[in-house]
């Protein structure tokens, strides 16, 4: 990765909007700007993850949203027996994350391509039917939290802005840790195993192993997402773990342009403002997102930033 | 638990399997000789049920509606085909999920557009609505067993044609050799689109078929495509009998595993923890098979060769 200022001004630019961004909310509708866009940094940081996957390694994961869903239910069945301390929960959740993504990363990471999309899938669709059937925790209705987290004792997460901005610093740290490690010497040889996987494992690199080390990372921070969803919207549901939930996922990494990060981030506004924004106009917004997504892949190849760039390249060239 | 249930459960668990069988077998094809994810397989299932439920709402008669559903359903694949998909065959598979998921969220959305979303039904032929004594005591519904008949018929046709006839042969060839069979002055484009309607009416024919039993609804196709996509995963992709054997030992396990899950769960444990750990018990089952199928074998239980 060469970091020169032109590869950073996006990242810092990004940051910053979503910085400022409860100031300029406070002169509209602020509860509502404030949860749209604290929903759009959380699924960022999913999004971030998967972006890692995919973009880096290679790992097309159709079942993202099991790792939110773990999270988000972490955070509720503790709420649920009165449990609520961030030191506990949160520790909690990122283990259980692991553990999930190492278990099934084995038996994943052991299969190419196609088969990976499909028991990734699969597999999320396993922890979606067990929620559902998790009769003491609502079911399939879900679950109600009783309080936001707190830390210490201390409702920290109360309020809204403070919501906010724990958020936003846990975006940011994601953002970093991920970047730290897509440019180390595992992230090297992660990245060479998307490339020629044959190659890695020929000069004596254990390819598997790397994989399901990149895979519980993407599975931990899946988890943080989701125990910061339910923290958000005081709520959990088997649907934050659907499969259409994890295509949303690919969807915000390709939206965004796959292989960048911060390209994530973007991808996760730009679906939920628009989702947002058709939801506005019509019921039936679906009808106009579904032909959308089949223009942007057969059209626009590399996502809105590999959209910008293009047309600036063409503009340049006069 | 008694015999007679268990008896019941297992033709239950082969019907599932069977129409399990009718839509992994059109997935299992595109995907194995056009290397194509199609996430829009199960809305096709969908339509052909909302296709059937109209047209026999028009003429009254089961029979027609099913000839006139899957034709319909067949002419919209072909569309579909020729609109959407020929772009994307030699697109990376995460560009394929992708499109295809834009086309569920439309269909999904739209049949709730034509239709409504309150789910809709579909009547069972007069003649075939009884029950048939298996032996004394045991009664089972006509229609289902119909839908096995059926589907083990459809799945000897298929035997028939991809290892008797031209067709069958490029199919086979294609699924291993696609490059060399386009080579050898095969117009591929042509057979890829013999080959995705095929699927496509065998998706439509399940869910004409299964429509009297479910009721019609919108999403109906996306549970169903995620069993199909472990039944093929499981099978092997592209071959055809992996996934007729995958197809029944998914409907077997899952039909049997919900029926029972509690009961054998009560041998080792109090019934009240036995009633809340089964349904998750039963509802992770085949998953399980899967992973230990594929922690075995990560190609499937029949890898078509050449893969």
């Amino acid at each position: 990765m060469s970091l020169n200022r032109r590869t950073e001004a996006l990242p810092i630019a990004i940051f910053l909007v979503l910085a400022l961004a409860p100031v300029a909310a406070s002169f509209g509708a602020e509860t509502y700007l404030l949860g749209l866009f604290t929903r759009v940094m959380i699924y960022g940081i999913a999004a971030l993850a998967l972006d890692f996957l995919c973009g880096y390694g290679g790992l097309v994961s159709f079942g993202h949203a099991a790792f939110v869903g773990i999270g988000a239910y972490t955070a509720a069945i503790f709420g649920a027996h009165g449990v609520s301390e961030i030191a506990i929960t949160l520790p909690v959740a990122l283990i259980v994350s692991a553990l999930f993504a190492y278990l099934t990363g084995t038996v994943c990471l052991r299969t190419k391509s196609v088969y990976f999309i499909m028991i990734t899938l699969a597999f999320g669709q396993m922890i979606y039917f067990v929620a559902g059937s998790l009769s003491p925790y609502g079911g399939d209705d879900g679950l109600t939290l009783p309080l936001r987290s707190t830390l210490f004792g201390f409702p920290i997460l109360e309020n809204d802005r403070a919501l906010y901005y724990a958020v936003l610093a846990f975006l940011l740290g994601s953002y970093l840790l991920l970047r730290a490690i897509v440019a180390s010497r595992f992230g090297r040889v992660f990245r060479g195993s998307k490339e020629n996987p044959t190659r890695m494992a020929t000069i004596g690199f254990d390819v598997f192993r790397y994989q399901r080390v990149a895979y519980v990372i993407a599975g931990c921070i899946g988890g943080l997402a989701g125990f910061l969803l339910a923290n958000a919207t005081e709520f959990v549901s088997p649907s934050y773990m659907s499969w259409q939930r994890s295509g949303e996922l690919i969807i915000m990494v390709l939206f965004g342009g796959i292989g960048t990060l911060h390209g994530a981030i973007v991808g996760a506004a730009a679906f939920l403002l628009l989702e947002d924004m058709l939801g506005g106009v019509t019921e039936n917004w679906k009808l106009i997102f579904g032909p959308m997504l089949v223009l942007i892949v057969l059209f626009a190849r590399g996502g809105l930033l590999g959209l910008a760039s293009s047309i600036k390249e063409r503009l340049s060239r006069g | 638990m008694s015999f007679t249930l268990l008896i019941v459960q297992t033709l239950n668990g082969l019907q599932f399997g069977v129409l399990l069988f009718l839509i992994a077998a059109g997935l299992t094809l595109v995907f194995g000789v056009m290397d194509f994810i199609n996430l829009a397989h199960g809305v096709q299932y969908m339509l052909g049920a909302y296709l059937a439920v109209m047209f026999y709402a028009l003429t009254g008669n089961f029979l027609i509606a099913l000839v006139a559903a899957l034709g319909a359903a067949l002419l919209f694949g072909l569309l579909l085909e020729f609109t959407v998909f020929r772009h994307l065959y030699d697109r990376d598979h995460l560009e394929q999920v992708i499109a295809t998921f834009g086309i569920i969220l439309f269909l999904n959305q739209g049949v709730k557009v034509v239709w409504g979303a309150a789910p809709l039904s579909l009547p069972i032929p007069e003649i075939l609505s009884g029950t048939v004594v298996l032996s004394p005591g045991i009664l089972y519904p006509v229609w289902r067993l119909m839908i096995i008949g059926s589907g083990l018929a459809v799945a000897l046709i298929l035997y028939l044609l991809v290892s008797r006839t031209r067709v069958g042969m490029l199919v086979r060839a294609g699924a291993t050799h696609a490059p060399i069979v386009s080579a050898l002055g095969v117009d591929i484009r042509r057979l890829f689109m013999i080959v995705f309607g095929f699927g496509t009416m065998l998706a439509a024919f399940a869910g004409v078929m299964i429509a009297p039993i479910l009721s019609v609804e919108p999403g109906m196709g996306d549970s169903v495509l995620i069993l199909a996509f472990v039944v093929i995963v499981i099978g092997g992709i592209g071959s055809m009998r992996g996934a007729f054997i995958a197809a029944l030992l998914i409907g077997l396990v899952d039909t049997l595993g919900r029926s029972f899950a509690i009961d054998i769960l009560r041998l080792v444990m109090p019934p009240s923890p036995a009633r809340t750990v089964g349904p998750a018990i039963a509802s992770m089952l085949i998953y399980v098979l899967m992973a230990l199928v594929l922690y075995f074998r990560p190609a499937g239980l029949f890898p078509a060769k050449g893969r």
